[in-house]
């Protein structure tokens, strides 16, 4: 196990590089002034436009930018904005918000989802099944903008439960609405990966055998039936994850979060390249070690699966 | 029931700064707010919230020329003159006295015990050491162009032989302080033009004059951290993105004292921030989203505390005439002739906008109407009569950034064009602002494009000169008369403030014989409020009067 997740990690150092040289070109060496808002109405000053490509490294080959940016990075400085901020401020103050949503939808949506999934997986066909599909299906239809909005009208101005848009502190409570919306999509899928899954290995030998000894229902679905149906939905529960943190763009706007996700879509609108270089890089980090965690998990879940 | 808001929530994602460039429509029938005080216990312990956006760069005057850092530092910066909150009208502020005593000069005087919010004193070294800073071109400042009439600029400042683009940067400079500033003693300095510009004065309220301290040049990144002004507000901290904090600096002297203590500026979306303001979460906001101007919306939900307020803004056309398709005048007037401006302003409007009849409008200094004359009156007949003379073939197109409420109002336009021109007119949407921005400063632009325009400071030469004239900062277009450039010029060196507005006004006269760009209609902006403000009023600038406003 040990080797295994050694290897994986020294596996990781191609891939980010590789991803993060992949964005780094796609921010910066695609044609376009990068200054062309900067200035409001007006084209910048040429010692403005000198300053700032000196800066930036832009007139250096595509690789020699890269290396310079690699190096920067490694020792924790992910550059500045135009406004002469530092990127990774930025950074630590929308991080941790998007992750505490990103964990408070993945939990709801785990929770709901799950619960839903094994309750109609068991029963087979009936009246909560068809409830739970039908309102799956609605969920997938429904666009997440539009559960947002009108969960935000109805709990915040009709009938004035919640605020309607989130503090900056961005606390756990405040979260759950929006968590909610960015996670019924994904709950949709959750419980139908779970019915199926738990509907097919329901069937399975080491089931009837398990009954058979006189096991209680309760160990044989919970110890038994989950482990083994739990890997297709913790697979995806840990890829939404991943998606959660930098997608969360509707959400965050809608509820006023000041996440990841809106501060990576102003940052490309106003083509600020380091602050999209940056949360990319750092997304693209969150990502290879949620997806390594995940499959450490495979091991736990399911002895048979064995890592040399 | 209301009408669902998710028919209107496809413009959702909108960037911050498109927010400044949405239109706004509507006159409201609601009432001002009572205008009775404030409770002066809430003043000082309540910290009023204010929707802001981000500044792009370093809170320093002469770099800030976006209208997000811009609210900032006229909050935190006063200048010689400042501009009446209601009438717009030019006022001494931080001068005693600002006297012509030759046809070409200036001479200032300062009031006394005027101090920056470190407690040093404004003497006039900190005027001549900041202007000598921003036109210096090797500092890069934004507003180093603001200095070009002052005797000494090109020393300081030496052009671009070839264009931003092109590998040559300009050479360096021969002088670092410009000859024509002369300091007479620590509260009087003068400042010499090369030719006379009587208006001079009336621009020293804007950002781009304002002074630094000394420890400003002591440590100039020490500064761009904590920076400081000598305004009626002083900086207190910042969160980078989310929001910034100013407080009331108690030993200002201006006339305009703020009554409020404490004012938080937030960085947040413009939809959030209507969301915050139904629920009075936020204290301010100067421009509703376009989500709450569909329909009208704003006036049901926040009755008694949103308003129209006219801003010195206008919305424009204008031709790429680098571009040989629009080389022929006939056609520009053509279509300036067939847009029907009163129908368009009162069905998409309802009648909230006015239409223009020339390049400025008429809260601004110096408004001689009729600037335009027949050019921009709705004239369908002899309209088609230039359009056939002109010989243009193909669809016109009109293009825009896609957000920001510019849609409806450009397809109607090109509704009343096809109708009169007889010609396919088409709406061309991109993307983002940055777009259209990107093509024009390439000059690669083929579509008439929208152009809008927001006073720096009030006065009319500030609606012509950076459009206009040859060379000016914001000529996009490359629009170029001798003639116009002659009149402007003739209106800078004009020696009373009558005979500038009074040349001002032939020169867009001529303008518009040309017509280069095709004025349309006033932006007003509509604000909202929470319950707990009074004395609540926008600024012909966009900006909420934060020395007039109080908590109840």
């Amino acid at each position: 196990m040990g080797r295994y997740v050694l290897r994986r990690l020294l596996q990781l150092i191609p891939v980010f590089i590789g991803a993060t040289f992949l964005i780094y070109v796609l921010v910066w060496a695609v044609p376009g002034d990068p200054f062309a808002d900067m200035c409001g109405e007006r084209p910048c000053s040429p010692q403005f436009i000198a300053t700032m490509t000196d800066k930036y490294n832009l007139d250096d080959n595509v690789f020699v930018q890269y290396f310079k940016y690699m190096g920067a990075l490694l020792t924790g400085d992910f550059g500045q904005t135009y406004a002469e901020q530092p990127v990774i401020d930025l950074i630590t103050l929308a991080a941790p918000v998007s992750l505490r949503l990103a964990v408070v939808a993945v939990v709801i949506e785990a929770v709901i989802g799950i619960t839903a999934g094994i309750l109609t997986g068991l029963r087979g066909r009936g009246f909560l099944d068809n409830l739970v599909l039908v309102s799956t299906l609605f969920l997938i239809a429904l666009p997440t903008f539009v559960t947002g909005f009108v969960l935000q009208i109805v709990l915040g101005f009709q009938l004035e439960i919640l605020n309607p848009t989130v503090s900056s502190a961005a606390t756990w409570g405040e979260l759950i609405i929006p968590g909610f919306v960015l996670g019924s999509l994904s709950m949709a899928y959750v419980s139908r990966l779970t019915r199926t899954s738990i509907s097919e290995n329901k069937r399975a030998d080491y089931m009837r055998t398990a009954l058979a000894k006189g096991q209680p229902k309760r160990r044989i679905v919970g110890v038994h039936l989950l482990r083994n149906s739990a890997i297709p939905v913790i697979t995806f529960l840990g890829t939404d994850i991943g998606n959660l943190m930098g997608g969360a763009i509707v959400t965050e706007g809608i509820f006023g979060i000041h996440g990841v996700g809106k501060l990576i879509f102003d940052a490309i609108l106003s083509k600020q390249g380091a602050i999209v270089t940056g949360v990319v890089v750092m997304l693209v980090l969150v990502f290879l070690l949620v997806n390594l965690v995940i499959d450490l998990l495979y091991a736990v879940l399911d002895p048979r699966i064995r890592y040399d | 029931m209301r009408r669902p808001r998710w028919l209107a929530a496809g413009v959702m994602p909108l960037a911050l700064a498109l927010a400044i460039t949405s239109c706004s429509s509507g006159d409201g029938g609601t009432d001002e707010p009572a205008a009775g005080g404030g409770d002066p216990k809430k003043n000082e312990s309540t910290e009023v919230s204010v929707f802001g956006t981000e500044p792009s760069r370093p809170l320093v005057p002469g770099d800030t020329s976006e209208t997000g850092g811009g609210k900032i530092v006229d909050a935190m910066w006063t200048g010689l003159m400042d501009y009446d909150p209601v009438t717009g009208e030019p006022r001494l502020a931080n001068a005693e006295s600002f006297e012509l005593t030759a046809p070409d000069e200036y001479t200032v005087k300062l009031k006394k015990g005027w101090k920056f919010h470190d407690g040093t004193e404004v003497k006039a070294h900190n005027y001549i050491d900041a202007w000598n800073y921003t036109a210096y071109s090797l500092n890069g400042q934004q507003h180093s162009s603001f200095f070009a009439q002052i005797e000494g600029f090109s020393d300081v400042n030496t052009p671009d032989p070839d264009g931003p683009d092109a590998p040559l940067l300009p050479a360096t400079p021969k002088a670092k302080e410009m000859s024509g500033l002369t300091e007479v003693s620590d509260t009087e300095f003068t400042i010499k033009f090369t030719e006379p510009h009587a208006i001079f004065k009336v621009k020293t309220g804007y950002s781009a004059y304002m002074p630094l301290p000394d420890s400003f040049f002591a440590d100039p990144e020490a500064f761009k951290a904590n920076p400081v002004g000598n305004g009626p507000w002083r900086y207190v901290a910042r969160v980078p993105d989310q929001s910034l904090q100013v407080e009331r600096y108690d030993d200002y002297q201006g006339d305009d004292k703020p009554k409020v203590k404490k004012v938080k500026f937030v960085f947040t979306d413009s939809d959030a921030a209507y969301a915050d303001i139904k629920g009075n979460q936020l204290d301010f906001l100067d421009t509703v989203p376009p989500q709450a101007i569909a329909g009208n919306v704003w006036e049901t939900d926040l009755p008694g505390r949103a308003k129209a307020y006219p801003v010195m803004a206008v919305q424009a056309m204008a031709f790429p005439v680098y571009d040989p398709k629009y080389a022929s005048v006939d056609f520009r007037h053509a279509v300036s002739m067939a847009i029907d401006r009163e129908k368009i302003t009162k069905t998409i409007y309802e009648g909230n906008r006015k239409p223009l009849d020339g390049y400025t409008m008429d809260l601004v200094p110096g408004y001689t109407k009729g600037g335009c004359g027949k050019w921009c009156e709705y004239k369908p007949t002899e309209a088609k009569k230039l359009f056939d003379k002109s010989g243009w073939t193909g669809p016109i197109q009109i293009t825009s950034n896609a957000d920001g409420g510019h849609k409806e109002w450009i397809e109607a336009a090109c509704g009343t064009i096809a109708e009169a021109l007889k010609v396919e007119c088409t709406f061309e949407p991109v993307q983002a602002f940055g777009q259209v921005r990107q093509a024009i400063e390439a000059r690669s632009m083929d579509q008439i494009y929208r152009s809008g325009w927001l006073a720096d400071y009030p006065l009319v030469e500030n609606f012509l000169n950076p459009i206009y004239r040859t060379g000016g900062s914001s000529n996009d277009n490359g629009y170029s008369n001798p003639k116009v450039d002659a009149k402007l010029a003739a209106a800078d060196k004009a020696k009373t403030e009558k005979d500038a507005y009074r040349l001002y006004h032939e020169a867009e006269v001529l303008i518009a014989a040309d017509m280069p760009g095709v004025p349309l209609w006033n932006t007003p902006s509509i604000s909202a409020w929470s319950e707990r403000l009074t004395n609540v009023r926008l600024t012909p600038k966009r900006e909420l009067d934060l020395s007039f406003v109080e908590v109840k």
